[in-house]
């Protein structure tokens, strides 16, 4: 056997983790491919996918697992908690599964008020009583005043993956059209407006939600459904390009068609950035084939989180990975994944 | 939305486009000054609606991409003492420096934090009565009032912590320069409109006449600037070398008076070296000498700073509008957003950047 002794990362990129690692871009991808997916790849995860599914006597699971470290803790909308919750429940739900049973870490910084615990406690459960799952293990740990940010929670889930159903990048086709359930950007510009140095007044409330009823209704009307994926860090953009890469496809989207409130698109436009690579945590993106469509719009747009569902998209071509956008003056351009972290322009 | 989505319109983008085709007779090269307006062309592909007879160049607009790496490396110099709470907007954070960039710093324990305004950086100055803090003041004239502004607010404090480090750069110098000798092949400009809403447009009237050059002072959205490449097409065709105002709903003639009262209060013109272009006469902005107290290049030891820009890249040529990034030969592959060899890849509002997200796959 030979052992790998030198970092596989190269010398001209960066020697030290940035925040812009865990940004959700290119450098995040990087260190994935580069580190993680370079010792641990095996057939479950290199599919890269929201979570593992495998098969044990006959029956399919789905695995994953997700850390929470948002800043501020209370938000607009929601609170780390069922940010924990949701997001973990909404990965079982992209790899075609009911969610079940749920684990939950915390890392709680020593002088974090019991209180603030406490209401963070009963948001997960509220969250996880919604879901109708079940917290069934956890891990408590703290550390020193200074060496966390307050609290961090880890969540880990699992599912049993819904029968005929089969998700997977390598099922998306030329003519699927993408399906999303709503407004984007919402809990991004949420979190951000009330960021130290960035606050600005917004009635703007994060989307968190768990999207595992949605997904219910609309695989009772059909399962002809290549992928679903739910564009949180890195936003619309970063889940576009990920499907499309790891599919192979060309993928055009409509930016007319793209649900986004004149709140978030005023504050994106203050301060410089684009909707598109802001994260959502109650949103959605379905792959699914055209002829199926108006069924499955019909259905969620009865359900309240998919109330704006509408088509943003359509894959349009086999290629390399390419998303472009009509723009809403009629030209075309690239949607590029993101490189790091979007940062506030200068003017 | 009022003042965004009647500018972002398919059919009035249409018209212009057609508008546009009908009355350019001859071929002309325009200059869009500003990196904002750069930034909207390539991501509204504005350049696919116009005829070929009308070539668009991107100018030295942006400023992060024209702060000098002398003046970078000082920022990472100060950014990375223990006493120093270094505050920036957030694309500045990304440059490269010689070495580093401000990213690495704050990786390195620096305590390098990303404010929206400068008067944030005023308030974490008095919040932080230990540190000394800095604001690293870059920008063309729209920035200006409000950094003069947190020098106004810092001394009216009494604040001892507080200083800002200066590199403002001014727009009609750097026309003079490119149309006086680097890049005397453009035909009109697109003046940037925030600029001018600050300034007024004043000061492009003699530059007009003196170069016999249409300047249209121009907005942002993708309308605005098919309207300012109409009305500089219109007084190209017809022999009429004026100032034109497209950003009228904003931009006043005579500018904000307030805001250049700040100004004339804090700052005083000085020559600036450019990054990429060199050392521009009366291009930039410093503090008086009243408020050297405020002056974090007076304040902090920087010794000399010696730098060089790496060879092989041609960021100089594509703020002068003299090339375009696809004819650099690092571009995307040397040189990318994640590892950028110079600046106008950092910035959204650098053509190199701009023309990497929007255009790449285009080209390859």
């Amino acid at each position: 056997m030979e052992f790998q002794l030198s970092c596989p990362i190269p010398k001209s990129e960066y020697d030290k983790i940035l925040l812009a690692h865990g940004g959700g871009g290119t450098l995040t991808h990087q260190l994935i491919t580069k580190i993680f997916l370079d010792q641990f790849g095996n057939e479950y995860l290199n599919q890269l996918h929201d979570g593992a599914v495998f098969e044990i006597n006959g029956t399919k699971f789905a695995f994953t697992t997700d850390s929470y470290v948002v800043n501020p803790v209370f938000f607009s909308g929601g609170n780390i908690g069922e940010l924990a919750v949701n997001g973990t429940i909404n990965d079982l739900v992209c790899c075609g599964a009911k969610p079940l049973f749920i684990s939950t870490g915390f890392i709680i910084e020593e002088g974090f008020e019991i209180e603030e615990l406490w209401k963070i406690v009963l948001s997960m459960k509220d969250a996880a009583d919604k879901a109708n799952v079940l917290i069934v293990t956890g891990d408590t740990k703290v550390v020193e005043k200074g060496k966390g940010d307050k609290i961090f929670i880890n969540t880990s889930g699992i599912g049993i993956v819904y029968e005929g159903l089969n998700i997977s990048p390598k099922n998306v086709k030329v003519g699927d059209v993408i399906i999303l359930n709503g407004k984007i950007a919402e809990h991004g510009i949420a979190i951000m407006s009330e960021r130290e140095g960035l606050e600005f007044e917004t009635k703007i409330q994060s989307d968190t939600a768990a999207l595992n009823g949605l997904v219910e209704e609309i695989l009772k009307v059909s399962k002809n459904i290549s992928v679903m994926r739910d564009p949180t860090r890195g936003g619309l953009a970063s889940a576009l390009n990920e499907i499309a890469s790891s599919a192979k496809v060309k993928i055009e989207i409509y930016e007319e068609r793209i649900p986004i409130s004149e709140e978030v698109m005023g504050a994106c436009e203050i301060l410089g950035l684009d909707p598109l690579y802001i994260a959502n945590e109650g949103k959605i993106l379905i792959f699914a084939s055209e002829q199926d469509a108006a069924k499955i719009l019909s259905v969620m747009r009865n359900h309240p989180l998919g109330k704006e569902s509408t088509i943003i998209g359509k894959v349009i071509d086999k290629g390399e990975g390419l998303v472009t956008m009509k723009t809403l003056i009629g030209s075309t351009r690239i949607v590029d994944m993101i490189s790091g972290e979007q940062l506030p322009r200068i003017c | 939305m009022k003042y965004l989505s009647e500018f972002r319109d398919y059919k009035s983008a249409k018209l212009l486009a057609k508008k546009i085709n009908e009355i350019a007779k001859h071929n002309w090269t325009i200059m869009e000054i500003c990196g904002g307006q750069t930034h909207s062309i390539l991501k509204y592909s504005i350049d696919e609606l116009l005829p070929e007879k009308i070539s668009l160049i991107h100018g030295p607009g942006c400023p992060v991409c024209v702060t000098p790496l002398e003046m970078i490396d000082k920022a990472i110099k100060i950014a990375s003492r223990n006493d120093v709470i270094f505050t920036s907007f957030g694309d500045m954070l990304r440059v490269p420096g010689s070495e580093l960039d401000l990213l690495s710093v704050k990786a390195n324990g620096g305590d390098v934090r990303m404010v929206y305004s400068p008067l944030d950086a005023v308030k974490i100055a008095q919040a932080n009565p230990g540190k000394k803090v800095v604001f690293f003041a870059v920008g063309f004239e729209t920035t200006a009032p409000a950094n003069g502004m947190a020098v106004l607010n810092a001394r009216s404090l009494g604040l001892k912590n507080f200083s800002i480090l200066c590199s403002h750069v001014l727009v009609p110098p750097a026309i003079e320069a490119l149309m006086s000798g680097f890049n005397s092949n453009i035909n009109g400009f697109l003046a940037a409109g925030h600029v001018c809403t600050v300034m007024g447009f004043d000061e492009y009237i003699p530059l007009s006449e003196k170069y016999k050059i249409p300047i249209v002072v121009t907005g942002f959205e993708p309308i605005d600037i098919l309207q300012g490449i109409y009305k500089c097409v219109s007084l190209l065709e017809e022999g009429k070398p004026v100032v034109d105002n497209q950003y009228s709903r904003v931009v006043r003639k005579e500018g904000n008076l307030e805001a250049k009262k700040i100004i004339n209060t804090v700052f005083e013109v000085t020559d600036r070296k450019w990054r990429g272009i060199g050392l521009i006469p009366k291009s930039g902005y410093k503090l008086k000498d009243e408020f050297s107290d405020f002056d974090a290049e007076k304040i902090f030891d920087l010794g000399d700073i010696i730098v060089d820009e790496p060879e092989i890249c041609i960021a100089g040529e594509v703020l002068q509008g003299l090339k375009s990034p696809l004819e650099c030969p690092a571009f995307g592959k040397e040189c990318t957003p994640e590892n950028p060899l110079g600046a106008p890849m950092v910035s959204t509002e650098g053509a190199c950047a701009a023309y990497f997200h929007y255009k790449k796959q285009k080209v390859n």
